[in-house]
This record gives C-alpha cells, sequence and structure tokens, in this order.
C-alpha cells in the first residue's frame, strides 16, 4: 500500500528567510486586533456584563424571525434585546441588560425573564424556550476577573514549565507566540462580533495548551539537533529543526481540525461559538509554530552551545560512529 | 524499550479491560435500553446543560449576619448583667460602627460587670480565641468589638444551616435529587435536575421564614411613627400589608424590641382555614420550650397586643384574650392557600439565618440536553471515523495501531468518568472530541519519528525503538502543558466549564497510557511475531 504523504520526505523550505516579512505581518496582525478592541469591542455575554439571555428554537421555521422577535420583545418595555443567531438560523439567544436597580431588588429580574418567556411561547407558536440565563452584575465582574485571572496565569506557568525545561530564550519565545495567539483569536472575536462569553475563555485556556504542543515539539527538536550538529549555524540549525517536524505540525493539526470541524458542521449548536474559537485557533497556532517559534530564538541570542552540557545516548552513538568513521 | 513481560502484558490488559468495561452501563443507557438491575452500575452524571434543569447561586449577606451576631449579643449582655445579684445597672447602650458600648453605673461594680459577661465572649472554637474583645474606657463605659475569627465562625455557622434549610425546603417541593453545596464564603450553589420553572423555588428560597412575635407598645403616638420618631427600647415595624384590615390604616407599628420570642421553636406548620372567615391560614405548633416560652408572654401580657412579625414585616397584630397554653397558635395575614402553604414549608424547615439572594441563574430546557446529546455522538462517530481513515492512510500497519489505541482510549475516558462519577456537560463533549484528535498526536509524534529513523537507514526494530524513545519527551512536556491548562481552568472554571476541564485531565492521562504504553506492546508484539526486514512507514 501505498502510504500518503502529506509533506514530501526531505522537505528544505528556508522558513527563516521570510522571517522578516512573516515578523512584521504578525505586528501588524496583532497591532490590528488591538485597535479592533478598541474601535469595536467585544460582544461580551450575559457571563461577563450581567444580564439575561434566553435562548429560543424556532422549530417550524427554517430562520427565526428575528425582526418579529425583537418587536415583540421590545414591545414589554424592558429595553431593546440584542438578538442573534448562532449554530443554525433558526436558533437565537435574546439577550437583556438588567432592569435598573436590580442589584438592590432582585425581584425586578426575575419578573423580565418570565414575561419574555410567556410573551415570545404566546407570539410565536414553534418556538421553544431551550434556557434562560441570569447573571447578576457582580458574579459577572467576578466571572470576567477570575476568567482574565487564568488565562494570565495558564500563559505564566506554562512559560516558567518551558523555562525550566528548555532556556529562558525558549519561554520567552513560547510567551510571545501565546500572547499572538491569544491576541489574534480575540481580534477575530471582535472582527466578527461573536459572542464572547465563560466558555470562550475556556476555549482560549484550550488552545494555549495545544498551541504550546506544537512549540515544544519543535523547541525539542531544536534542542536535539544543537546538540547533535554543533558546528550548523544557527539559522541553518532552525531551519532544519522546523522542517523536520514540519509533517508532524501539519498531521497532528489535521488531526485535531477533522475532530473540530465535525463538531463544527454536525456537533451541538449551542458550543458552536466555543468550537469555532478553537477551530480558529489552530490554524493561527499552526501559522505561529511553523513561521514564529524559530526565528523568535535567534533575535533573543539562543547560541548553538546552549545544551552541549550533556551527552544524549544518541550523541554517543554518532560520536562514536563518527570516529568510527574516521579512523578506518 | 520492546521488551515486554508476559506479567506486565497481562496487567496492561486487565486494568484496559476493566476500566472500558465501566463505560458499558454509559453507553448502554444511551441506546435507551435496561440495564439488569443486578450488575453494578457506575455510571457517568449527566450536567445540568446536558439533563435540562436549573441551577441558582445564592448569597448571604455579611452585614446581614455580622448585625444579627450584634443584636444577639446585646440581648445576652443585658440578659447577663440583669440576672447577676446583685443586678448590674447599666446605661447609655450603643450598638453603632459594628461594635457595642454601654456603660456600667456604679465604677464598684465594673469588675462584676467584666466577670458577668466574659463566658459570652469566649470562642465556640477549640483554638481558644475570643470571639469579642472586652475593653473598659474611662473605668466604666465596656466596648465590645466583634473578633474576625468569631465573625468567621458566625458567618460559616450561619451558612452551614443555610445549606440544610435549603435543603430541607427544595426536599419539600418534592424534586428530584437536588445538588445543593456551599460555594466559597458565602454562596450556595443549587442544583436541581429537570426543574422548568424555578420561580416557586426562588419564591421559596428567597423568603428568610424569620418569624417573631413582639409586644406592641401602646403608648407610642402615631403621629410621632409617621415622622419616624422611635419611642425608647422601640422599633417600627411596617406592615406586610398596609391595606388589609389588620393593619387599620396605619402603614407600621412600634413593638417591643427585647422581649419578644421568636417562632424557631416549631414541631410543626400547616396551611389551614380560619373557621369563621374561611380564610388561609397558618397552623403552627410549638415544641415543648416554645411553648412555655408562648405561654407565659401570653399569660403575662393579657389583653395587651402582639405583633406577628415575619422577615421584618408585620403579619397581624392580634390582641392577647387569654393565655394560650397549648402551644399552638394561628398566623393570619393577607394569605392565600399558595402563599400560606409556603409559609408553611419555609417555617416547617426553619428560619434562614439570613437572607439570601440569587446572584445567578440558569435554566436550560429538556430538548435541549439530548439533542446536544445526540448531535455530540453523531460529530464524535463521524470525526473519529474520518480520523482514523485518515491516520491509516498515512501510517498503514502502525496507524491501525493508533486506531486501535484510539478507540480504547475513548472507552477508557467514558470508564475513568463513570468510575470517577464525574459529569458530563456540554463543553466537555467538546473537550472529548478534541481529547480524540489530540490523543493521537502521541501516535503521529513516534510514527514521524520512526519514519525519519528509517530514511536514515536505521533497521526497523532499531527505529521503532528510536521512534518511541525520542518521542517521548515532547509528548510528555506537551502533556504537562496541557494539563497545566486543564488545572487552571477547573480552578477557575464554573459549572460546565469545569466538565470540560475534568474531560481534558481523564483523556490527558488516559491518552497517554494507550497512545504510548500499549500502541507499544503491540508494536513490539507485532516485530517479534514476524521479524519483518522493512517497515512500510
Amino acid at each position: 500500500m501505498k502510504l500518503l504523504k502529506l509533506i514530501p520526505d526531505h522537505t528544505n523550505i528556508h522558513f527563516l528567510r521570510w522571517q522578516w516579512p512573516f515578523f512584521i505581518t504578525n505586528l501588524l496582525a496583532m497591532a490590528a486586533s488591538i485597535v479592533l478592541l478598541f474601535t469595536h469591542g467585544l460582544n461580551l455575554g450575559v457571563d461577563f456584563v450581567g444580564g439575561q439571555m434566553i435562548r429560543v428554537t424556532f422549530e417550524q421555521s427554517a430562520t427565526a424571525p428575528v425582526g418579529k422577535l425583537r418587536d415583540s420583545v421590545d414591545s414589554l418595555g424592558f429595553g431593546e434585546p440584542v438578538i442573534q443567531t448562532f449554530g443554525k438560523p433558526n436558533e437565537v439567544s435574546v439577550r437583556m441588560k438588567l432592569p435598573e436597580g436590580a442589584e438592590d431588588n432582585p425581584k425586578l429580574a426575575d419578573g423580565m425573564a418570565r414575561k419574555i418567556t410567556e410573551k415570545v411561547r404566546h407570539d410565536f407558536a414553534d418556538a421553544r424556550v431551550d434556557g434562560v440565563d441570569s447573571v447578576s452584575g457582580k458574579v459577572s465582574g467576578e466571572l470576567f476577573h477570575t476568567g482574565m485571572l487564568a488565562l494570565g496565569l495558564a500563559m505564566i506557568c506554562i512559560s516558567i514549565y518551558i523555562w525550566i525545561r528548555f532556556e529562558w530564550q525558549f519561554a520567552a519565545g513560547a510567551l510571545f507566540a501565546l500572547v499572538q495567539d491569544i491576541l489574534l483569536t480575540v481580534g477575530m472575536f471582535s472582527l466578527t462580533q461573536m459572542e464572547f462569553d465563560l466558555n470562550i475563555v475556556a476555549a482560549l485556556l484550550t488552545l494555549l495548551g495545544y498551541s504550546l504542543n506544537d512549540k515544544i515539539v519543535v523547541y525539542d527538536r531544536i534542542r536535539e539537533n544543537m546538540k547533535k550538529h554543533r558546528r550548523m549555524p544557527m539559522s541553518e540549525l532552525l531551519d532544519l529543526s522546523v522542517n523536520e517536524t514540519l509533517s508532524r505540525t501539519i498531521a497532528t493539526s489535521l488531526s485535531v481540525l477533522i475532530m473540530l470541524v465535525s463538531l463544527l458542521l454536525l456537533g451541538p449548536d449551542v458550543i458552536f461559538g466555543f468550537t469555532a474559537a478553537i477551530t480558529l485557533g489552530i490554524f493561527i497556532g499552526t501559522y505561529s509554530s511553523i513561521f514564529m517559534s524559530a526565528p523568535i530564538l535567534i533575535w533573543l541570542g539562543v547560541k548553538s552551545d546552549s545544551f552541549v552540557k550533556t551527552e544524549t545516548d544518541i550523541d554517543r552513538q554518532e560520536r562514536l560512529a563518527r570516529e568510527g568513521g574516521a579512523r578506518p | 524499550m520492546l521488551e515486554f513481560p508476559t506479567w506486565k502484558k497481562l496487567w496492561y490488559w486487565a486494568l484496559t479491560i476493566v476500566i472500558a468495561l465501566c463505560a458499558v452501563p454509559s453507553l448502554v443507557s444511551l441506546t435507551n435500553a435496561r440495564w439488569p438491575a443486578f450488575l453494578p452500575e457506575p455510571k457517568i452524571n449527566l450536567g445540568l446543560d446536558l439533563a435540562g434543569g436549573s441551577r441558582l447561586l445564592l448569597e448571604a449577606d455579611r452585614k446581614q449576619v455580622v448585625q444579627q451576631r450584634l443584636e444577639g449579643m446585646e440581648e445576652s449582655v443585658r440578659t447577663r448583667l440583669r440576672q447577676a445579684s446583685p443586678t448590674i445597672a447599666i446605661g447609655d447602650f450603643s450598638s453603632n460602627g459594628g461594635q457595642l458600648a454601654f456603660t456600667v453605673r456604679d465604677a464598684s461594680q465594673v469588675d462584676a460587670a467584666r466577670e458577668a459577661i466574659l463566658p459570652l465572649t469566649s470562642g465556640a472554637g477549640l483554638t481558644g480565641q475570643r470571639d469579642w474583645d472586652i475593653t473598659v474606657q474611662d473605668g466604666t463605659r465596656f466596648i465590645l468589638v466583634p473578633t474576625q475569627a468569631g465573625i468567621d465562625l458566625a458567618i460559616s455557622n450561619a451558612m452551614e444551616t443555610a445549606v440544610e434549610v435549603v435543603r430541607k425546603r427544595i426536599d419539600a417541593l418534592g424534586t428530584k435529587e437536588p445538588d445543593i453545596r456551599r460555594l466559597g464564603g458565602t454562596r450556595i450553589d443549587v442544583q436541581v435536575p429537570g426543574l422548568q420553572d424555578p420561580q416557586a423555588l426562588k419564591n421559596l428560597l428567597g423568603q428568610t421564614a424569620k418569624l417573631e412575635f413582639k409586644l406592641v407598645d401602646e403608648t407610642a403616638v402615631p403621629s410621632d411613627l409617621a415622622k419616624g420618631i422611635v419611642p425608647p427600647g422601640d422599633e417600627i415595624v411596617p406592615y406586610a400589608d398596609p391595606t388589609s384590615p389588620a393593619a387599620g390604616g396605619v402603614p407600621a407599628i412600634a413593638v417591643k424590641r427585647l422581649g419578644g420570642i421568636k417562632g424557631d421553636e416549631l414541631t410543626d406548620a400547616k396551611q389551614a382555614f380560619e373557621p369563621k372567615t374561611n380564610a388561609a391560614v397558618v397552623s403552627i405548633t410549638f415544641n415543648q420550650q416554645g411553648g412555655e416560652k408562648f405561654a407565659k408572654l401570653t399569660t403575662e401580657n393579657v389583653n395587651k397586643r402582639f405583633a406577628i412579625i415575619l422577615d421584618g414585616k408585620v403579619l397581624s397584630a392580634p390582641s392577647i384574650n387569654e393565655p394560650i397554653l397549648g402551644g399552638s397558635a394561628q398566623i393570619s395575614g393577607s394569605f392565600n392557600v399558595q402563599s400560606a402553604t409556603q409559609l408553611a414549608i419555609a417555617l416547617r424547615s426553619g428560619a434562614l439565618p439570613v437572607d439570601l439572594t440569587v446572584v445567578e441563574e440558569r435554566t436550560v430546557g429538556p430538548d435541549l440536553g439530548a439533542d446536544s446529546i445526540q448531535k455530540g455522538v453523531v460529530a464524535m462517530g463521524v470525526g473519529s471515523l474520518l480520523l482514523m481513515v485518515f491516520i491509516f492512510l498515512t501510517y498503514g500497519r502502525l496507524g491501525a495501531y493508533a486506531n486501535l489505541a484510539l478507540v480504547i482510549n475513548v472507552l477508557m475516558i467514558l470508564g475513568v468518568m463513570a468510575v470517577l462519577g464525574t459529569t458530563l456537560t456540554l463543553p466537555g463533549i467538546a473537550g472529548f472530541v478534541l481529547t480524540i484528535g489530540a490523543a493521537v498526536d502521541a501516535n503521529v509524534l513516534i510514527n514521524e519519528r520512526i519514519r525519519e529513523e528509517r530514511h536514515r537507514g536505521r533497521r526497523v526494530v532499531q527505529s521503532v525503538e528510536l521512534g518511541y524513545k525520542e518521542a517521548s519527551r515532547a509528548i510528555f512536556d506537551a502533556n504537562i502543558t496541557n494539563a497545566i491548562s486543564a488545572v487552571l481552568m477547573f480552578a477557575f472554571g464554573s459549572g460546565p466549564v469545569r466538565g470540560f476541564a475534568v474531560v481534558l485531565m481523564i483523556g490527558i492521562a488516559t491518552s497517554v497510557f494507550t497512545a504510548v504504553t500499549m500502541s507499544r506492546m503491540w508494536v513490539a508484539g507485532w516485530l517479534r511475531r514476524t521479524r519483518p526486514s522493512d517497515l512500510n512507514v
């Protein structure tokens, strides 16, 4: 059987030749994300801003009657709802701010969800109310705070781990790549105005882990090659390492993508945003593993003798082979 | 690397099979088939977002606990000093600024006063820390300041009681398998599977049900009350329903602050009807102690009025026509049958030691969850199938071993989840699907390495050996970083996100076992059996 080869054997692409164009593109993309965050902001869900979200499926309709639904909910006088479809065009989330004074008197908010669901059920015969989320301002503030804290801590812990296992340049490089992955993914959320809720923070955390998998594999190979090829110029060595792991990087990313795309197309609609975030992040992470993780090391001044202290079994075998070859 | 003694093989297989078998009950329940009752049934719980139901996050008011404790202390101090012999006269009692202060009138009694209240200030805990600090200023002025340890303990106790009361009230509603637990310092997490309209539950839990009987101060001038002037030793309590005939047209009445009794010493409370008017009332029965107190109060105050106060609002203020000695009483107010029944449940389960407010509420319909599970299973099935085809086409025989590891991995994750009794949530399904994709990574790493070593001209056995050895470093590091983010997610996440983190963590552990250990065992077995001179990889 002829086996599938995604990347031909002995591929040798000079990634480092394009390090500057890529780096500048990256910086521009990151800057664009930051600008987007300031101008468009994130479409924060009730988890983070408080309020109520009611999920409705219109079982008999292909698309949800969004305009009519808006008028219907608006007529109750609680303020204008934010209505968004998610997953399928006939599934919507209706988001409302908490009524004035609800922080002190939670009873005000009770009435609201009840009246809205009753009204929706009454006005639309095929409406199926799938869920009601109600989050007070206090809790939403905490959720946002702990979410950001978790993200920050994850980045720091992972960097420290890399620092312990490799060198500080590797940790700094990984941290830069992680910040970039997160920033670009969040930027995409700002651009598309998909809802950003607690699940998305979980998705970002997952992404941190996976994106780092790739980088670790590349770094592990760089370390191995640094021990193996002492005299090879750094840029050549980095190119070699990225090329050697390219096949694996692509195969793994493809495996995860196969699962994610089936989840996106066939899976539960409620977690569409969550899955989309991870899918998006896998693309960005794969890109940064191939194009960014190695050049950063040169800029941070990794020398080819950073790992000469120890000699592994492989080193010894190769050395013996070399020595054996030198004295026939 | 490729040597596997028989005992090791047997042990690995036994472990795999036992864990995988634990997944069977959960899988069977997916198909709606019956699981034989005589077999053990470890099963994966479904989170509320999959099973449907309501989750409420309740929060207690810390300040209220502190305030109540201050009031309780005032009452105890007054009683102590009055009962001391000789009685110690005090004045200038104030409870402002979170501390109690009073002056002992006779300077010679200061030591006696200190002696009398000292037992009240020692901590209930075993640490020997005081609950209150006593200082004496200017010779006769006592200041009692609650210590932080004392406050913390009081809050902790109040929360424990609150959890119990919440549990009793929810049980009284007849809901199935509610999950009630304390969360952090002052919160209670309540999950009720299957509950679709949490309004009744919220009403029930929103009611503190603190019942008090206090004497009405008949000397208070209504015009003063309207102006907000409080007679000394009194407090003004508003009527729950100022328009009711019981209120007699006044919005609030003055009652004596001290000397009333609390309605917490009850054996029963039920909804009943007033025989004459047929109005809904709540009939309560005191326990021995409460009955005696109630008898004493009514005997000593015949022809006076007492106010029945619920959660700081007067329900009614009937006059005591004769001593009530039977230990039971009726509470009337503007009730309908439903609200009277609710109050009866609340009184039966005891008063909440502190008010609870709903700070977060999530309700999921029953159809959505079933829909999600079905779609999740389909997505996982189709995805896994495509993935296995891809892996087989890329790595041939080694890919087939990877695929076998994958299938076993899925069963093992389910098995471990069932044994640990973890809860599968909606994001958990995503975690599951994702774990499958990521678990393959270990095999990809290994197989790519074997491929490389073969290209370098190494022999088959050596290539396989090196493949597993060299790849294991990266696999280890990669899994550690994943575990770091999963642990943080678990620590900081709530509800569904935690479910996701749990699946990730279990997946990390099982995938290393199946993708590295088990697959190595199979490859080694194959190499030994056939001794191939070439490996198609």
